[in-house]
């Protein structure tokens, strides 16, 4: 059980709801993760159109919370104006803030990021930041009001998994009593039990299942790698060392010489 | 009237945001809407009344990570 915000979620892995091979797929994918929150986001609506309608019928069929995002936002303005949109249609507060600042990386842009967060914790909006490594960053999202951190591991969609372990270990350490989760550059369930085993509360991953070639199976690994890296992590690992320790008890072993 | 709606512009008689969406074809209530870069709440949309030029937005849910 995960304690997030005063709710209570049944699993640490949030899981989105893009690029998956069908309907049918992502919702059986869903149900194989365990994941009890799911991504979802806005887009146009053309005339007459009922796209909108079909895909939030099968979101609402999946029986999970709903974290909506501001995927594509590149500025403060646009960011805060989906966020109200989506506060509207989707009938909750939670929000992945998004701010992107570059093309290529889909870096977050921290300083808009904070300039935004600040907004809409101040509307009211309990407001998950897409947000870097960075202490400092983490520090001034804390300070606009934020009560949950989403670092990325690596770019989105990227699938390198922890390319800083260091500094997921630094931020860990640093803000012990905030929830953290892992957002972007998963790409196999050895990364989620990799920063879950560093004791981030929780990860949001989408297209390391849905492109993979069994979208149900994949997700079904992710669940398992999520729970036993936070397992681990409760049950206190080895370091690891630079000499050989024997595992069986040397003490009354015979001698034959 | 002129009109950019989803960033095409349109030729259309509509007073306010409802009459726009009707004129369309758009209904739901999944849909959510603005114009000109801020929202418009739903319950707003009968009274909101529109001028030449604005851009208005009409969004629903999709897929998102």
């Amino acid at each position: 059980m995960f304690e997030l915000l005063g709710t209570t979620l049944p699993s640490r892995l949030f899981l989105g709801t893009a690029q998956y091979p069908s309907p049918a797929i992502l919702a059986d994918a869903v149900q194989a993760s365990g994941t009890s929150v799911v991504t979802v986001s806005l887009r146009r609506e053309m005339a007459g159109g009922r796209d909108g309608e079909k895909f939030w019928s099968l979101i609402r069929s999946l029986g999970t919370r709903i974290l909506p995002n501001t995927a594509g936002c590149h500025s403060v303005k646009e960011a805060v104006t989906t966020a109200k949109m989506a506060r509207e249609v989707f009938g909750t507060s939670w929000i992945k803030l998004e701010v992107i600042g570059n093309h290529d990386t889909l870096q977050p842009d921290v300083f808009g990021l904070v300039e935004a967060a600040r907004i809409l914790c101040d509307d009211g909006f309990a407001v998950f930041p897409y947000t870097t490594d960075d202490l400092v960053a983490a520090e001034r999202l804390l300070e606009a009001g934020c009560m949950v951190l989403m670092p990325w591991c690596a770019p989105i969609g990227s699938a390198l998994g922890p390319v800083n372990i260091p500094a997921l270990r630094s931020m860990r350490a640093h803000f012990p009593g905030v929830p953290l989760i892992v957002d972007a550059g998963l790409g196999r369930p050895s990364h989620a039990a990799t920063v879950m085993e560093l004791g981030f509360d929780a990860v949001l991953l989408n297209t390391a299942v849905a492109r993979a070639a069994d979208p149900v199976g994949m997700a079904r690994a992710f669940g398992k790698a999520v729970d036993a890296g936070r397992e681990a992590f409760l049950s206190g690992m080895l370091e690891p060392r630079d000499v050989a320790v024997p595992s069986t008890p040397t003490i009354g072993r015979a001698v034959f010489s | 009237m002129k009109l950019i709606v989803n960033g095409q512009a349109l030729e259309i008689d509509a007073s306010t945001l409802a009459e726009l969406l009707a004129a369309l074809d758009y209904e739901g209530d999944w849909l959510a809407t603005a114009v000109n870069s801020d929202l418009v709440h739903r319950v707003n949309r009968a009274e909101f009344q529109l001028s030449d030029g604005d851009r208005i937005e009409i969004l629903s849910p999709m897929q998102g990570g």
